[in-house]
């Protein structure tokens, strides 16, 4: 699989994330989220910076048991749970916002 | 429901191998699944947990962060040997600190490494319902 984003052929893997992390651009999400319906907000840009960032400083794409635990932490108890994070993403929050992220599938989502 | 005791003994260094980074992988994973889990570092596996590693030589994508990352999995126990530690001139100041922040005690962030003498891990591994050896 491949995707087109500004003239650039990208590979994906069989699920649709990135094979090569350092390809992602903002515009990698837009173009996600344009194939699942899905209109990007303030909101869903905030997990997915929160994503990178957590992949840079651990190298891993958190399960969504820690990313929820983690967004509580760090953006508030009302954005750290399941039900806020399953509206944004209802493709599951790890899976779908890590894609969009450019990350990896996460470690430890079963 | 029942928690078994799983530990994850590793005994090999770190790059060379592909056991410590798939083993690593599997405690991430089964830390979905929320049992008793623990890890042990024995032998060669100590240089696991050795701070200031840099694999650009190696060409190969640096796994040691990953480690820091266990504490947000609940995976709060890591017994190192001090004899193995001791057999290669280490010791604990010489490995990545490790912590964990425990919600039960106002978030305090405590050292998830534990160095335990030959004699108290292999009480430990006796202890256990499942030992994965990497």
């Amino acid at each position: 699989m491949a995707l087109q984003i500004n003239g650039k052929t990208l590979d994906t893997d069989e699920e649709g994330y990135l094979a090569n992390l350092s390809d992602w651009e903002p515009e990698v999400a837009q173009v996600m989220a344009e194939s699942d319906e899905c209109d990007l907000t303030d909101n869903h840009w905030e997990v997915i910076n929160f994503l990178r960032s957590y992949y840079e400083e651990y190298q891993i794409a958190p399960a969504v048991r820690v990313l929820t635990k983690a967004i509580g932490k760090k953006l508030g108890k009302d954005k750290g749970n399941s039900k806020y994070l399953y509206q944004l993403y209802p493709y599951g929050p790890a899976k779908q916002a890590c894609r969009y992220a450019g990350l990896p599938k996460p470690t430890g989502c079963v | 429901m029942f928690r078994k005791k799983l530990m994850y003994l590793n005994r090999r260094a770190p790059y060379g191998t592909i056991y410590a980074a798939e083993g690593l992988e599997v405690v991430l994973i089964g830390a979905a699944f929320d049992q008793d889990v623990c890890m042990a570092f024995v032998g060669d596996g100590v240089y696991q947990l050795k701070a200031g590693q840099d694999t650009s030589g190696l060409g190969l994508k640096s796994f040691s962060p990953a480690y820091r990352a266990l504490g947000d999995y609940d995976v709060t126990r890591l017994y190192v040997e001090r004899e193995s530690l001791e057999e290669r001139g280490l010791d604990a100041g010489d490995l990545m600190p490790l912590t964990w922040e425990d919600e039960d005690d106002d978030w305090a962030e405590k050292s998830s490494i534990h160095v335990v003498d030959r004699a108290e891990l292999t009480r430990l591994i006796d202890a256990q319902d499942v030992v994965f050896n990497f």
